[in-house]
């Protein structure tokens, strides 16, 4: 591992009631890296992402963060998780608390922040997601965009060293899907190391270093994006990439 | 009617002290049972195997038997182990202890109504489980459970009548003593009818208030 | 001592659970008849009728069950020499219709427009319809809170204690009375046939809700 490596996972497996979810899965990711992982529904690429965080347990593997390993038995797992951004696919938004509040809490609460410092570093960024006028809104009063890019300025709020996004576009409307893109982009030219996975291809082709085709809790194949996307050495990636093109033509999938 | 009314007016300052009482009890018992409550609820939902089963064998014992076997129990039976409690005093205990059942099964279904992924989010930006249930389940659990919560605050109000068993000088039992003395039951009820109706209403009306405020549906 | 006590009133504890019971039934019964055309006059009625069924339905709900049974009482006995048990029954039943009504009220909103709609297709007049077609399934749907309604009631049967009616709580404090004293043991016992009679009733009736399910008929 050089010291560049930010969060690296080996040998993970998991299983739920038997069935094998994550069937050892490794990965990392380095400073300022942008990884992108696809693959069919049911892959595990949720899971996997959870279990990067400790959202999810793990069976067997370990997962550390810098130098510090989450899987360590004496690990403070909070203190760990509050250094690693994690944006859901259906935003998970607090429903009882203002955004402000919902960018507070993690502030005040795990920070320790005094309200004051905590107020300036959660308005500057909703003003970076370019929401500076939802500061008192409730969560029920966004639209879907707007309630993504408000969970993405909770999760930047507390200054994480990575970003993990699950599929963070796929619960929005086509419209609202490009202003959380354009957010994201805007991160990965200010160097935030991130985790995505998304079924938005070209998204992840524009952006991505490096891309891990995962199916069937199993990692097919990683490389440069522009390789995986367009020379793909395993029959399934190809067949995965063909199918989602085709898709997007409006062609049928299956002769 | 009029007859009626001067009955009523004479007797207004007895019942008003009466009702005092009234208000007392239910305002002190039901505070009891909301932070009880609280406490069985997470027991119930969060605890270990042991507190969980503590906590369900109290709700059901409480839930399956009427108030006034408890009150008296309160007030009547634990002296002959030693406890004595004056009327007023048994009276809000026995109210709390059985609306902190009550509450608890209300809170409890808020709880599980509160989605997983609120938690998630919570855990996913350091807060602990014990910070996640504070600060995010139990606000949400209550939203959710606000309005069985303010129907079983109306329902107790009424059951504080039951304290009259026990010879507290509360609304009820002011009213059978002004029956006793001048043997008017039915006026003198009616009287305590009406009293009753205009609690109930406002309370029901601020209630419903708050339920607009603070109400939460997933 | 304690138990010998206990032992032998049991018999005693045994007809007060009776009355009890019968009181109960009693009540529900006058509750359920009531409650349903309450109910249905809410849900159906035109307007002057809808008004008085709400109101008599707020009043009840409003006044606690030691009052009614006072008032209902005292009240009858200004004009016909009621006995405490019809009288209990009477205000306690009122009571619960007030409340069943509400559950019936309920259960006839959640059976859908198109159910009514079909029952008129095939010819059947409105009345007809929502006899024949809405009521059995919205009084189907009705047993989940229906049993909530029943135990509660089986709980508030011991208010009648007050006026005098000789059910358990009564036949308790008989008990303590003849024996000077025992009140923890004798009412921890009636306590103890509250709950038995609470987990039965329960136990029957989630039974019955079970038996009658059908399928695709949600609740
Ligand atoms: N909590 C759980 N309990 C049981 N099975 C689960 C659980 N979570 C996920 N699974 C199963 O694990 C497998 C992987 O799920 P996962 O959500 O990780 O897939 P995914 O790749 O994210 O799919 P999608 O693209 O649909 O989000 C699926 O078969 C799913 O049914
Ligand atoms: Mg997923």
């Amino acid at each position: 591992m050089t010291d560049a490596t930010r969060l690296r996972a080996e040998h993970l497996t998991k299983s739920f009631a038997g069935r094998r979810v994550l069937d050892d899965v490794s990965l990392s990711v380095a400073k300022g890296e942008v990884k992108g992982i696809i693959g069919p529904s049911g892959a595990g690429k949720s899971t996997l992402i959870r279990c990067l965080n400790g959202l999810e347990p793990l069976d067997t593997g370990r997962v550390w963060l810098g130098a510090d390993e989450l899987t360590a038995r004496k690990a403070d797992i909070d203190a760990l998780r509050a250094r690693i951004g994690f944006v859901f696919q259906d935003f998970n938004l607090f429903t009882h608390l203002r955004v402000a509040d919902n960018l507070m809490l993690g502030l005040r609460r795990v920070r320790k922040m005094d309200a004051v410092e905590a107020e300036r570093c959660a308005r500057a960024e909703l003003d970076r997601v370019g929401l500076a006028d939802k500061w008192q809104a409730w969560p029920a009063e966004l639209s879907g965009g707007q309630a993504q890019r408000v969970s993405i300025a909770r999760a930047l709020a507390m200054a994480p060293e990575v970003m993990l996004f699950d599929e963070p576009t796929s619960a929005l409307d086509p419209q609202s899907v490009g202003s959380v893109l354009r957010v994201m982009r805007e991160l990965v030219a200010g160097g935030m190391t991130m985790i995505i996975v998304s079924h938005e291809m070209a998204f992840i082709e524009a952006v991505a270093d490096d891309v891990v085709f995962m199916a069937d809790g199993a990692i097919v194949e990683e490389g440069p994006a522009g390789q995986l996307f367009n020379t793909p050495h395993a029959a399934a990636t190809r067949a995965f990439i063909d199918g989602i093109a085709a898709a997007h033509r409006g062609e049928a999938t299956t002769p | 009617m009029s007859q009626w009314l001067a009955f009523a007016g004479s007797h207004l300052p007895t019942l008003l002290a009466g009702t005092g009482y009234t208000l007392t009890i239910w305002a002190v018992a039901m505070i009891a049972g909301f932070v009880a409550g609280w406490v069985l609820a997470v027991a119930r939902v969060y605890g270990g195997s042991i507190s969980r089963r503590l906590a369900v064998g109290y709700i059901e014992l409480i839930r399956g038997t009427p108030l006034l076997v408890q009150m008296f129990i309160v007030y009547l039976g634990l002296p002959q182990i030693g406890i004595v409690f004056a009327p007023l005093t048994a009276a809000i205990v026995a109210i709390g202890i059985n609306t902190a059942a009550y509450q608890a099964e209300y809170f409890r279904a808020g709880i599980r109504a509160v989605r997983p992924g609120q938690i998630a989010a919570a855990r996913a930006l350091g807060l602990s489980r014990g910070q996640a249930i504070r600060h995010v389940v139990l606000p949400q659990g209550f939203r959710i459970a606000l309005p069985q919560w303010a129907n079983e605050v109306v329902i107790e109000l009424k059951y504080t009548s039951v304290a009259y068993a026990i010879s507290v000088p509360e609304l009820m039992g002011r009213a059978k003593e002004i029956g006793a003395a001048s043997f008017r039951y039915f006026a003198i009820f009616c009287v305590v009818a009406v009293i009753y109706l205009v609690l109930v209403t406002v309370v029901t009306l601020v209630l419903d208030q708050v339920e607009r405020r603070y109400g939460l549906r997933h | 001592m304690i138990y010998a006590v206990i032992w032998d009133n049991l018999p005693y504890l045994a007809e007060g659970a009776a009355i009890t019971v019968a009181l109960a039934l009693t009540l529900l019964v006058i509750g359920l008849v009531v409650g349903t055309g309450l109910g249905l006059i809410q849900a159906y009625a035109g307007w002057p009728l809808r008004l008085a069924a709400t109101l008599i339905e707020r009043f009840f709900r409003a006044i606690p069950a030691i009052v009614l049974l006072f008032l209902f009482y005292y009240g009858i006995s200004v004009f016909y020499n009621i006995s405490a048990f019809p009288a209990a029954a009477l205000a306690l039943g009122l009571r619960s219709a007030a409340y069943q009504s509400q559950i019936i009220r309920g259960a006839i909103a959640a059976v859908p427009a198109g159910q009514l709609a079909a029952a008129r297709a095939i010819g059947m007049t409105r009345a007809a319809g929502i006899r024949h077609v809405v009521l059995p399934q919205a009084l189907r749907q009705a047993i989940g809170p229906w049993t909530n309604e029943a135990l509660s009631e089986l709980k508030d049967t011991s208010l009648a204690y007050t006026i005098g009616v000789v059910e358990l709580m009564r036949q308790a404090d008989y008990i303590v009375s003849a024996t000077y004293g025992h009140q923890l043991a004798v009412y921890s016992a009636a306590a103890v046939v509250y709950l038995a009679l609470s987990l039965a009733a329960n136990w029957a009736l989630t039974r019955a809700d079970r038996r009658l399910a059908v399928p695709g008929l949600s609740h």
